[in-house]
């Protein structure tokens, strides 16, 4: 038995998409035998939802809607968060003037800023991308000032005798030593902007693959609603993916040092 | 001979206990010396080798170079820290790093840096190593580099705080040989502090010692031996012996009163 689990199949990826096949075919088997019922429709039928609705573009339409304001929103907040936490994170004046505000404001789940933001901004576009913007901001600003904060004192001396401005600074010295702390922020929030993406687009939209998974459900589309789903969740693991391979490419240093430690 | 660096009087109160880590301390080196600073721990002379760079400033007293008070760190003043791990950048390559104190300073275009920077490697025995990271280099070649940057500034005076105390033994006796070399070729002027007796007496022309908390000046030595020293040779020469034997029950009797003052 030990032996079993420390073979080969359990040592690499390979169990791990074997399970996800056999998911799958328990899906079909349950859905064909077992759960007569059409909001458990076969998952052959799904995917010959999902092909139908990639081959006539509409799901690529809808993902693109997602994608372009998820980024939008997401882009904004980085801006944002990273050039404001560098900023709170070196001046301390600005760090006590704002530190105590953040903390107030950070506990606030995403979603709770809806209603105001519909009060303000309307129902639009503009609404969807300020609320991703919201939500994704604070980890990104917290992780940054932090980051900042724990730089060592000796590099901070090291580039005042080597006569550095602060321009100089934060460049040379500032925003790289931060940059992994950074990156933990940014990758919380890649995660949090497509959350608030697609629930901007249940509520209120006309595009979005928010808005095609609510609305295959409520026309009974259900391959269709799944075949959302799916897609959401590929989408999620591309971005996360493609983050990750950035992320190393970025900080090798980091990773390389802190590996040896 | 001209006073070229000089402390007059010297003092640093800690404002939140109201204690003196050093009093009065004055002293000065000459151009081209090689002087050594030792003392007790807690005697403050990590502290005074900061403000002498304009990294803190003083409660009382002056720090002059060449006649003008250092308020703030100089161009012709450059510092080395002891740990080299975090003074060397590590997302930056070994060029880098060293390009990091020239690039803004000069109008020189990019490659003559890089050959100026690179020349500086060579002076450290780091020339193939440029285009590593830090994480890539032992200890001893991490303070190379802040030496090579240090240098590749050309500053008239180094500062340097402790440069080798996290070296193992073999390390540390390549790199003060390496920086005894340095210091005859390039005429330069190095204030060097450790808690290490051994070590400043062997690269010192003079040693100053500082009492125990709060630090003054103790005693002042001079170190007659011949340069090049070597390892072995210079370390059992009987006037380096003597001298040892001197400092060391100086350092002793500073610990001792150290300790009194505190209980």
């Amino acid at each position: 038995m030990s032996a079993w689990i420390e073979s080969r199949f359990f040592n690499s990826r390979l169990s791990g998409l074997v399970l996800i096949v056999l998911l799958l075919a328990a899906w079909q088997i349950s859905a064909l035998y077992i759960l007569d019922t059409p909001t458990w429709p076969p998952v052959t039928k799904v995917f010959e939802a999902w092909f139908d609705n990639i081959a006539d573009g509409t799901l690529i339409k809808h993902l693109l809607a997602t994608l372009w304001r998820q980024m939008l929103g997401y882009g904004l907040a980085v801006a944002l968060g990273v050039i404001l936490g560098l900023a709170m994170g070196y001046f301390r004046p600005l760090y006590n003037l704002f530190e105590p505000l953040v903390e107030v404001l950070r506990p606030i789940p995403g979603p709770a800023y809806l209603p105001v933001l519909v009060l303000f901004v309307g129902i639009g576009h503009e609404m969807k991308v300020v609320l991703i913007l919201v939500a994704s901001f604070f980890p990104i600003l917290l992780n940054t000032y932090s980051g900042v904060r724990a730089i060592d004192r000796v590099q901070f001396d090291t580039a005042r005798t080597l006569g550095l401005t602060t321009m100089q600074t934060l460049r040379e010295l500032v925003l790289p030593a931060a940059s992994p702390q950074i990156l933990t922020g940014m990758r919380i929030s890649l995660a949090i902007s497509l959350i608030l993406a697609i629930l901007g687009e249940m509520i209120v939209s006309s595009d979005g693959l928010g808005y095609f998974t609510l609305l295959a459900q409520r026309t009974f589309k259900i391959p269709d609603m799944y075949a959302g789903i799916f897609t959401l969740a590929l989408f999620g693991y591309v971005l996360n993916r493609l983050f990750l391979l950035g992320e190393a490419r970025l900080i090798r240093w980091h990773i390389e040092s802190s590996g040896r430690a | 001979m001209p006073v070229f660096l000089e402390l007059d009087a010297l003092g640093k109160r800690f404002s939140a206990h109201g204690r003196s880590a050093f009093e009065r301390v004055s002293f000065s080196v000459a151009r081209g010396d090689f002087a050594a600073l030792i003392g007790p721990s807690g005697c403050g002379k990590s502290t005074l080798l900061h403000i002498m760079a304009g990294l803190s400033a003083p409660s009382a007293g002056t720090v002059r170079l060449k006649g003008e008070p250092v308020t703030s760190p100089r161009d012709d003043m450059m510092f080395v820290f002891q740990q080299y791990n975090k003074s060397i950048f590590p997302w930056k390559s070994v060029l880098e790093n060293v390009m990091l104190g020239v690039k803004y300073r000069s109008q020189t275009p990019r490659h003559g840096l890089e050959a100026l920077c690179g020349k500086h490697l060579e002076m450290v025995g780091l020339g193939r190593y440029a285009h590593y990271y830090p994480y890539q280099l032992s200890g001893g070649m991490q303070q190379r580099v802040a030496i090579a940057r240090a240098l590749a500034r050309r500053p008239d005076i180094l500062l340097m705080d402790e440069p080798f105390s996290a070296l193992d033994a073999m390390m540390r006796a390549e790199l003060q040989d390496l920086l005894l070399e340095l210091w005859q070729e390039l005429r330069l002027t190095i204030l060097f502090v450790t808690h290490d007796l051994d070590e400043a007496l062997y690269l010192a022309q003079r040693v100053i010692l500082l009492s125990a908390s709060p630090g003054t000046v103790a005693d002042t030595v001079q170190v007659p031996l011949a340069y090049p020293r070597r390892q072995v040779e210079t370390r059992s020469d009987p006037v380096y012996l003597e001298l040892r034997e001197r400092l060391y029950k100086a350092m002793v009797e500073q610990v001792v009163a150290g300790r009194a003052q505190a209980a």
